[in-house]
């Protein structure tokens, strides 16, 4: 197995040479599984914490607003039983941010109850469990509406009114370095996060060793996606990570990948509008002076990010609200008469539901795979469909009777479309199934708002519990 | 004039969810000298992402080339929230499809 420098190095890590080093095995714990093999190398270079996140915006609106995980619970039992054994194995703190996608209370809940039924069933010493809450009521929201302190809107949002605010289901505010420092300085072992910007979670034990807040979450930033700082592309491996007073370092544990200037650099830069900035509760993170080298065959080192704290602090919400319950119907077409045609065909069916339902109270929405589905009005392609086109049609309404209405009709009125030249009389679609299918609720983002707070621990409670025996 | 694809140039094209109002776009290269090459050629400029795309130049949040990455990156506004009904592409991950064939003339 090769052995990077940096793992040798740590053979002679003295007090003269403070650093920090963290393995991270996941950048979406619970998503898809930890890939084991490179988590123990990491493991092996004893690292002094093990770190995931476990949140993303990706997934959705639907886990926030139903308040559900995306993924099943023994995928996130897997990924946390890897991590604590190898946690309490080596005497070191392990620290999930955003419990089960959303980091809402019910996720951190969740996290805690696994936990402390894997302490149980390995028998494991007791150990603290830290943990917060990031939910915001509501009503603290309508206060401050009312109250004229604006929830500004990001990304060009307005600021938030009272009838988006009604039509929201639930809110996440998304935390800092702040709760987890909290924790540590209380002893917990494993600290279980709500909703928290990624890269506090590996900022915080690292500001709180005294390591400059610059190549701190410049240090989280790099980490939180695991191997996707790494070359060949492969998810869910580990990356070891070490911060010193001067520079960080990151090396991919797997031995077939790399972490080359280029993969670490492309990463920066990785799921944000612009390369430069990184912005959290308490400031942001400036990288335009960065330097990156390649510090040994797959380790890069880097220097030069800063930090910029902010004059005001303001906290990320996310908030998502449901519109309807959800059915979907799937249809095919195959006469290239019909494809040529295919928004008669759906202005049709909507025609039809419009005559049996009215103009209101339910939604219909039809994808067309084969043309645009994915890109929509971006396709330049649109007007060129492929051979032959498949339509997933989408029914939405308040009550499940309603919603399953309406996607029948959009879906079988399709069937029956009046094209003038037609030649197939006995059918205008393929049906895959004559049925419609229950789906998940339909929800929507509501909230991409920030608001100001005076303390930034405010929105977050921290509890401590113990696990074990 | 010889031409080649941005595909053919390019070690990584992607598209992501850059928040749940945007979706960014990442053309990174492995040599400086192919970096240059599309820079130079303008064939991914502010104006050519409106006529690839079909969008007016506000829908443009950003556009920076990044030399550390050897990257050109830019991030335009989504018209729906990501995961709202009728969002075919919830991740923002397969935007950067007609990029692949865009030419770039040599040198």
């Amino acid at each position: 197995m090769p052995v990077s420098t940096q793992q040798r190095r740590s053979a002679v890590r003295t007090d003269n040479e403070p650093s920090l080093r963290i393995v991270c095995p996941n950048g979406h714990l619970g998503f898809a599984p930890i890939k084991t093999g490179s988590f123990v190398i990491g493991c092996a270079a004893e690292p002094d914490l093990i770190c995931a996140d476990s949140g993303s915006c990706d997934v959705g609106p639907v886990p926030l607003g139903a308040d559900i995980s995306s993924s099943p619970r023994r995928w996130q039992e897997h990924d946390l039983e890897v991590m604590l054994l190898a946690s309490r194995r080596l005497g070191v703190p392990m620290i999930i941010g955003s419990a089960g996608d959303t980091g809402t209370n019910s996720r951190v809940d969740l996290f805690v109850e696994i936990l402390r039924d894997l302490a149980r069933k390995h028998g494991l010493k007791k150990f603290r469990i830290g943990y917060f809450y990031s939910e915001v009521g509501k009503e603290e929201l309508r206060r401050r509406i009312r109250d004229g302190d604006a929830v500004e809107g990001l990304d060009d949002r307005p600021a938030l009114d009272l009838a988006t605010l009604d039509a929201t289901d639930r809110v996440v505010a998304v935390a800092g370095v702040h709760p987890y420092i909290k924790l540590l300085d209380e002893g917990a072992d494993v600290i279980i996060g709500g909703r928290s910007s990624d890269c506090a979670i590996f900022a915080a034990p690292a500001i709180r060793c005294g390591f400059p807040a610059g190549l701190a979450y410049f240090y989280g930033k790099i980490l939180e996606c695991a191997s996707f700082c790494a070359e060949p592309y492969g998810a869910k491996e580990s990356v070891l990570g070490e911060i010193t007073m001067d520079d960080v370092k990151v090396t991919a544990m797997l031995p077939e990948q790399r972490c080359t200037i280029a993969s670490v650099a492309g990463h920066a830069m990785y799921e944000r509008a612009n390369p430069f900035y990184e912005h959290f509760l308490g400031g942001h993170l400036d990288m335009s002076e960065c330097h990156y080298e390649q510090y040994d065959d797959r380790t890069t080192r880097i220097t030069g990010p800063r930090y910029v704290p902010a004059r005001e602090l303001r906290v990320k919400l996310e908030g998502s609200g449901k519109i309807g319950e959800r059915y979907v119907g799937i249809v095919g077409v195959r006469d290239p008469y019909t494809i040529a045609h295919i928004d008669d065909v759906i202005g049709w069916a909507r025609q039809q539901a419009r005559e049996q339902l009215g103009d209101s109270g339910y939604e219909l929405h039809f994808t067309v795979y084969g043309r645009d589905a994915i890109l929509g009005e971006l396709e330049p392609l649109k007007a060129t469909p492929a051979h032959e086109i498949g339509i997933v049609v989408q029914g939405i309404a308040r009550t499940r009777e309603l919603a399953e209405e309406a996607c029948m009709i959009g879906t079988r009125q399709m069937f029956y479309a009046r094209l003038p030249r037609v030649k197939g009389t006995a059918g205008g679609v393929a049906f895959l199934l004559d049925e419609v299918m229950p789906a998940s609720p339909a929800y929507r983002w509501t909230l991409n708002h920030t608001m100001r707070v005076d303390d930034p621990l405010e929105l977050f409670p921290t509890f401590l519990t113990e696990a074990g025996v | 004039m010889a031409t080649r694809t941005l595909a053919e140039i390019a070690k990584t094209i992607r598209s992501k969810n850059a928040g749940v109002d945007r979706i960014t776009f990442d053309l990174i290269f492995a040599e400086r000298a192919d970096y240059e090459l599309v820079r130079r050629s303008g064939v991914v400029s502010r104006s050519a992402v409106c006529r690839i795309f079909g969008i007016e130049d506000s829908r443009i949040t950003d556009y920076v080339e990044f030399d550390p990455a050897l990257a050109i990156k830019f991030t335009i506004r989504r018209t729906v929230p990501s995961g709202s009904p009728g969002d075919g592409d919830t991740f923002g991950s397969q935007q950067y499809g007609p990029l692949l064939g865009i030419e770039v003339p040599e040198g």
